[in-house]
């Protein structure tokens, strides 16, 4: 070995310049090969693909869109439909996570097994078969349309979907928006003066309650004074099927229901692991110091936990933005479904589309990261 | 003088001793606890029952066709006649036999290496050398055996051999990616970064798609790469990027004495990794990894969406047989089955292998 290869730093330089130019070469090579290709099938290159005419329909539509429209609309509802089923996907199974988790580490023998076995069976079946299985049994085995599931003559289920009376909001409705929006401002300052007083006086405010009763009452009062602005628009059978109201689709629900069960599973096991992360001295400092149970478990254990829970369940909540893309198994229009989908197909110009697509979810993963990061430096432990 | 023998001490009471205490003490001890109680039960007794009458007491598992099933209950002669759909897609009817010793290879193997001790030589030999065998044996067209092309293959056959070539394959280029991301060369480290950031960041199913339709133009006309090497160039380089990480965060779990020590011993940069560095990592690392594993395993379901027939998929086909219309329930459960037997054995051979590895001389 000559002795200039025996000094790190020349070596370091070397393999760097190696790597750069087999990468390089690769990259000239995949590139020249597609030119290549794409010539020989005729395939169009370019992004100007995102303004012709896309041609199809769009089933499930949250803002206007007809035949006539580009590919770049077909885009835009794409991202919002699976921006729409990731958000409810995140509420739900936030909600059912957080449940199963509190049962997990419940003390009741029972609860804690039922919890165990929920996470056991969900986590370990695929979510792809999940979503098959709500679509394909559950969903499509539901009465039809004439034999609706109905629930008090306002909520129809049937094997076209869920339907569900819509709200109009009339004139007037401000007022409940304003109530609202006072309500979380008066409870901002109360939960800041009551704060106060306990640091100065030890005298505690009942700061829950009244939150509850401004959340509640506010909104309430400003329904009744602005004349009852809101009325409620009921689904109603209209010869095969329901029409009014609120539709979901089946495609919709049954995405929604099998992401939902199936990233519960990781919220819960999340949660728990969060709450068991907090050593066992810190709960028993917390009684020595004289505080309830309910008040051990919020002003000691849930901020412990939360900080290890939090961010593997905001990483969940990216899986599952990511997994809404199993839709195009069933689909329901989203993003991979109608643009990497139909749109593909339409056009040829797969490179293109895969790319936008890619990118997109990217740019999503990142803007969640961001949050994290965030979040993390916020939670930091303080120390002195 | 009077005797006082010690008397042995009294059992507690009834309440507080045995199978009454503890249902006392875990699923009465208060009001709270009690209502939970009566939830856990009515949840019991709206799920458990109704299933059990479902799959076993109204279920038929007699006949060889759709008549032998009337009534409400689970139609098993459904998935007793297309056993071999799901076990092997369309391989040849009369080439079963060898699928069949393929998988009755490699538990040989896995006896063999488990049950007798020694011969580490030998074993290795064989595990290196069981892919060629498993290959030959699949595919054939040598050694007299006719050929049967990748897309005849499907069912459980499929998704074993995704999933299994996916993993060894993926570990690898995940150490090479870690390693990658370790590196003091900020080319390297950014080349890797960026592409372990990228693949983690996009959903799977974008990756196939790339793989099965955008892949062929990367290379020149005359290199066919068939749809299950396809799918398999896509998972393979996904799941890189998710071994990369878990391995990444072993790294971060060793001492930093241990990278001096290798080191001051004069070891180079593959020795000092190879021998001081990635043992420990890995070894630290092995319950994220199998955890990657399991979900790579999960995730073989999404190469039915590119148009392969894995274990899921055939569900969709044998329920669409005229002779069967609408027995997709007894499939989907029954597929469903086999995955979770699969993964929930993964994870607890995780949980005994942590056990197991866990030396504890931190």
């Amino acid at each position: 070995m000559p002795a200039f290869l025996r000094n790190e730093k020349v070596r370091g330089i070397l393999y760097q310049i190696i790597t750069i130019v087999l990468f390089v070469a690769f990259l000239f090579y995949i590139a020249q090969n597609t030119s290549h290709n794409i010539e020989q099938r005729g395939i169009k290159t370019g992004f100007a693909f995102l303004h012709a005419t896309a041609g199809f329909d769009i089933t499930e539509a949250p803002i206007p869109f007809s035949p006539m429209d580009t590919h770049l609309k077909v885009f835009e509802v794409g991202l919002l439909n699976t921006l729409i089923v990731s958000f409810w996907g995140i509420v739900l199974s936030s909600l059912l996570g957080l449940l199963i988790g509190v049962w997990r580490l419940s003390p009741n023998w029972l609860i804690n097994r039922i919890a165990a076995a929920y996470i056991e069976t969900f986590r370990n079946i695929p979510v792809l078969l999940q979503i098959l299985f709500w679509y394909n049994v559950v969903l499509a085995t539901l009465p039809a349309a004439r034999h609706s599931l109905s629930f008090f003559d306002t909520i129809f289920i049937n094997n076209r979907g869920f339907f569900m009376p819509e709200f109009v909001f009339g004139p007037g409705s401000w007022m409940i928006g304003a109530a609202l929006f006072l309500a979380v401002v008066a409870i901002y300052f109360t939960n800041r003066w009551a704060k106060k007083r306990q640091e100065e006086t030890g005298e505690q405010f009942p700061v829950f309650l009244t939150a509850i009763i401004l959340l509640i009452g506010l909104p309430l009062l400003a329904y009744l004074i602005a004349g009852r602005p809101v009325t409620a628009v009921l689904p109603a059978l209209h010869g095969f099927n329901f029409r009014g109201g609120k539709t979901f689709t089946p495609e919709f629900l049954a995405l929604l229901f099998a992401l939902s069960i199936y990233t519960a599973t990781f919220i819960a096991e999340a949660i728990r692991s969060g709450i068991e992360a907090v050593p066992k001295g810190q709960k028993e400092a917390a009684t020595s110091l004289g505080l309830s149970p309910m008040q051990q478990l919020r002003l000691v254990i849930l901020p412990q936990a939360v900080r290890i829970a939090i961010p593997s369940i905001i990483n969940q909540y990216l899986n599952l933005i990511k997994n809404s893309s199993l839709a195009a198994a069933i689909g329901y229009p989203e993003l991979v479904t109608i643009f990497a989908g139909t749109s593909l197909n339409q056009t040829g110009q797969a490179l293109e589309i895969l790319l936008i697509t890619m990118l997109t979810y990217l740019l999503i993963s990142l803007i969640v990261s961001l949050i994290l990061n965030w979040f993390n430096t916020k939670m930091k432990i303080k120390e002195r | 003088m009077a005797v006082y023998p010690p008397q042995p001490a009294k059992e507690p009471p009834l309440t507080a001793r045995g199978p009454i205490a503890w249902i006392r003490h875990n699923l009465l001890s208060s009001p709270y606890n009690i209502a939970f109680t009566i939830l856990g039960l009515a949840i019991l007794y709206w799920t458990v029952p109704p299933f059990i009458k479902w799959a076993i007491i109204d279920a038929h598992f007699a006949g060889d066709s759709k008549s032998a099933c009337t009534g409400g209950g689970a139609c098993w002669v459904f998935i007793k006649e297309k056993l071999d759909m799901f076990l092997f897609g369309f391989y040849p009817h009369d080439q079963l036999w060898r699928p069949k010793s393929v998988f009755a290879a490699v538990l040989a193997l896995g006896a063999f290496a488990k049950f007798v001790p020694g011969l580490h030589r030998l074993k290795l030999t064989l595990i290196v050398l069981f892919p060629v065998f498993a290959y030959l044996m699949l595919h054939g067209g040598h050694f007299g055996l006719p050929l049967v092309e990748t897309s005849k293959w499907g069912g459980l056959l499929l998704t074993l051999v995704i999933a299994s070539v996916g993993i060894v394959l993926s570990f690898p280029i995940g150490i090479l990616l870690a390693l990658g991301r370790q590196s003091k060369l900020p080319i390297i480290k950014s080349l890797s970064v960026f592409y372990i950031e990228f693949v983690r960041g996009v959903p799977l199913i974008t990756v196939l798609f790339m793989a099965s339709v955008v892949l062929p133009l990367f290379f020149p006309e005359g290199v066919n790469f068939d749809k299950l090497a396809r799918a398999l160039i896509g998972i393979t380089f996904f799941e890189a990027a998710y071994v990369a990480e878990n391995i990444r965060s072993g790294f971060q779990a060793i001492p930093k004495g241990q990278y001096e020590a290798a080191d001051a011993l004069g070891l180079g940069y593959w020795q000092k990794m190879a021998l001081v560095i990635l043992p420990q990592a890995i070894k630290v690392t092995i319950p994220n990894l199998v955890g990657t594993f399991i979900s790579l395993f999960k995730d073989t379901s999404l190469v039915m969406i590119i148009g392969l027939f894995d274990l899921l998929a055939m569900v969709n086909v044998t329920a669409n047989d005229r002779d069967w219309l609408g027995m997709d329930t007894e499939g989907y459960v029954f597929v469903a089955f086999i995955f979770w037997i699969f993964t929930f054995s993964m994870s607890m051979y995780s949980k005994r292998l942590e056990k197991r590895l866990d030396t504890n001389n931190k």
